[in-house]
């Protein structure tokens, strides 16, 4: 513990376990963030991100482990850390009886800025949320928009270094959703974001970083696209060059190839021909090789089509699996009881 | 202190659009008016005085407390607007503090706008008698002391239920605790019933209502208050965990 580092991780997550009575929430989390980084937080629900963020904000108290925010200790220093972070909590609960200015300008007297700051920090905040034309309304008259743009002008009106965002867009009309991912992402090109959510697009839109919980557990962390493009499908339509091909020899034929993994049959309206799904193996390509086959068994491309497999697909595979274990684990235990 | 004004100054801004607590204030005045005036002696010439008014006040105060306090932090649990608030930079003991000094100013609305029966009092009394202002300046001191007592324990009850009904009548039990071992006289042997009596928020009113300020009295209610407040924090930064 001799000098800190020049400028210490924005979060910092070693071993962080929370349990509520029986409820094994965290199991043992482990993760940094950089400054700068806008990171997704992604997992079915109960995963444990709420719980994660209600530890980082000091909500709640951890159970085991380390939490430090831009280096400060949460547990030691909860309020310094504190005034480091911009909270949007889910659902983001308001005050329905106080007006939009009224709001914002508690905020800002209890985040500490300066008598003659709080008129500029409430402008720039309520210009960069496009609160303009409802400053003066009550809260409770808003549209479901405007209040999560409350909620987030709420959270960066002290200029904070790390918002944290509790499903920021769940629960808005897609129109609204867009608008608030475009201000989540404007947000980003100077903040730190940790945002979580279970719908993934988010994360492809918004996010350098994913970070994928399930059960407790942190189960991925990777760049989006990275995470995405492990394996993949490809969908192809054969056809021979006189008449329809024979099944079996197409199919042994592609199950043949090097970088193929399964070979499935679809349905195709197409006359005379044959339609396939293949799984490529991690995230190889087999397009060539598959190409030259067809053409030596005189075989005749109709379509081909390469799929990345979704991060969504990861993310099932990814969060099914785990709950899968979680239930292995758990069972003998809980039958015991 | 900067904290604790803040909180404060929101929470009577809540308090400004509650309608439930226009409606306790309102019904607050027409019942001690009307039991001002028929304790007052007005209709009996000559005598008029404050007394019966304040004798009165500790049941008063254990009614209108709890209601004006219920909602101070069940309402934030229950809407889910504690999240926000306990996620903000501020201490637990600031957030008591200043949500006891919004329901405190409250109150102490209530009672000034009683301010108009000692002067009417003192307009239309009885040609010859004299108002003793010691007993009213007295009862009015007291009434303040008591009604901390009463507001730091009615919010611990509305730390530890997040129904506000439930936090109505839990305050409502406790004010009565505080209020009930006055009674102890009546069953207990006298030195045992006369200590058990001590601890009664009652006692000290009266004691100080008469016009006489002892520093123990006063000191009595400051325990009190503080005692609730202590409380208060613990229950809520227990919600931590
Ligand atoms: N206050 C609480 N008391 C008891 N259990 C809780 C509490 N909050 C969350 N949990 C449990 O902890 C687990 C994780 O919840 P949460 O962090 O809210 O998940 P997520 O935000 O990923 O949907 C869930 O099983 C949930 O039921
Ligand atoms: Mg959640």
């Amino acid at each position: 513990m001799s000098d800190a580092p020049a400028s210490p991780p924005m979060i910092q997550i070693e071993g962080l376990t929370k349990h509520y009575g029986r409820t094994h929430a965290l199991r043992g989390i482990t993760f940094e963030v950089p400054k700068g980084q806008v990171v997704g937080f992604l997992g079915p629900n109960g995963a444990g991100k709420s719980t994660t963020m209600k530890i980082l904000t000091g909500f709640v108290e951890a159970t085991g482990g380390i939490v430090k925010v831009a280096g400060i200790s949460v547990a030691d220093d909860p309020v310094g850390a504190r005034t480091r972070i911009g909270y949007l909590p889910e659902n983001n609960p308001l005050y329905e009886d106080m007006m939009v200015e009224e709001y914002l300008e508690y905020i800002a007297r209890i985040r500490r800025i300066p008598a003659d700051k709080v008129r500029g920090a409430i402008d720039t905040a309520v210009a960069r949320c496009g609160l303009q034309k409802v400053r003066g309304k009550d809260i409770g008259e808003l549209s479901k928009g405007f209040r999560q743009r409350v909620g987030l002008a709420q959270a960066i009106v002290h200029d904070p270094d790390l918002l944290i965002l509790d499903e920021p867009t769940t629960g808005l009309d897609p129109n609204q959703v867009v608008e608030i991912r475009n201000l989540i992402r404007e947000l980003g090109k100077e903040k730190t974001v940790i945002l979580s959510t279970h719908v993934l697009p988010e994360v492809q839109h918004m996010c350098g970083r994913a970070l994928i919980i399930s059960e407790g557990k942190i189960v991925a962390d990777g760049a989006p696209d990275q995470l995405s493009s492990d394996g993949g499908h490809i969908d192809l339509v054969v056809t021979g060059k006189r008449g329809a091909p024979d099944l079996a020899a197409t199919r042994a034929l592609l199950k043949a190839l090097p970088d193929v993994a399964e070979v499935h049959e679809r349905t195709t309206g197409e006359k005379d021909a044959l339609a396939f799904s293949l799984t490529t193996k991690g995230s190889a390509d087999p397009r060539r090789a598959l190409f030259a086959a067809l053409v030596d068994a005189e075989l005749v491309l109709l379509s081909l089509d390469k799929k990345a497999l979704g991060l969504e697909e990861t993310f099932r595979k990814l969060t099914t699996a785990e709950a899968g274990k979680a239930e292995h684990a758990d069972h003998p235990h809980s039958k015991a009881a | 202190m900067h904290n604790t004004l803040a909180i404060a100054r929101r929470e009577l801004t809540s308090y400004f659009h509650s309608p439930v607590a226009h409606v306790v204030l309102a019904v607050f005045l027409v019942v001690s008016g009307w039991l001002f005036f028929y304790f007052s002696g007005l209709l009996i010439v000559g005598k008029a005085s404050m007394r019966g008014f304040f004798a009165l006040c500790p049941l008063l105060f254990m009614l209108f407390v709890p209601a004006i306090t219920m909602r101070l932090i069940a309402e934030e649990r229950k809407s889910g607007t504690f999240e926000g608030l306990m996620t903000l930079p501020v201490a637990e003991h600031e957030v008591v503090l200043g949500k006891f000094l919004a329901a405190l100013s409250m109150m102490c609305v209530g009672l000034l706008c009683t301010f108009v029966y000692p002067v009417s009092l003192a307009l239309i009394k009885a040609p010859g008698s004299a108002l003793d202002m010691g007993p009213i300046i007295g009862g009015y001191l007291s009434a303040v002391l008591l009604l901390s007592s009463f507001i730091a324990f009615g919010m611990w009850a509305s730390a530890l239920s997040k129904n506000q009904i439930i936090a109505f009548i839990l305050g409502l039990l406790l004010c009565f605790a505080l209020w009930i071992p006055d009674k102890a006289i009546l069953i207990l042997p006298a030195s045992l019933g006369a200590a058990v009596q001590y601890l009664s928020v009652n006692y000290h009113f009266e004691n100080i209502a008469r016009g006489v300020i002892d520093v123990r009295d006063v000191l009595y209610y400051l325990t009190v208050t503080t005692i609730g407040l202590v409380l208060t924090t613990r229950t809520i930064a227990a919600t931590r965990q």
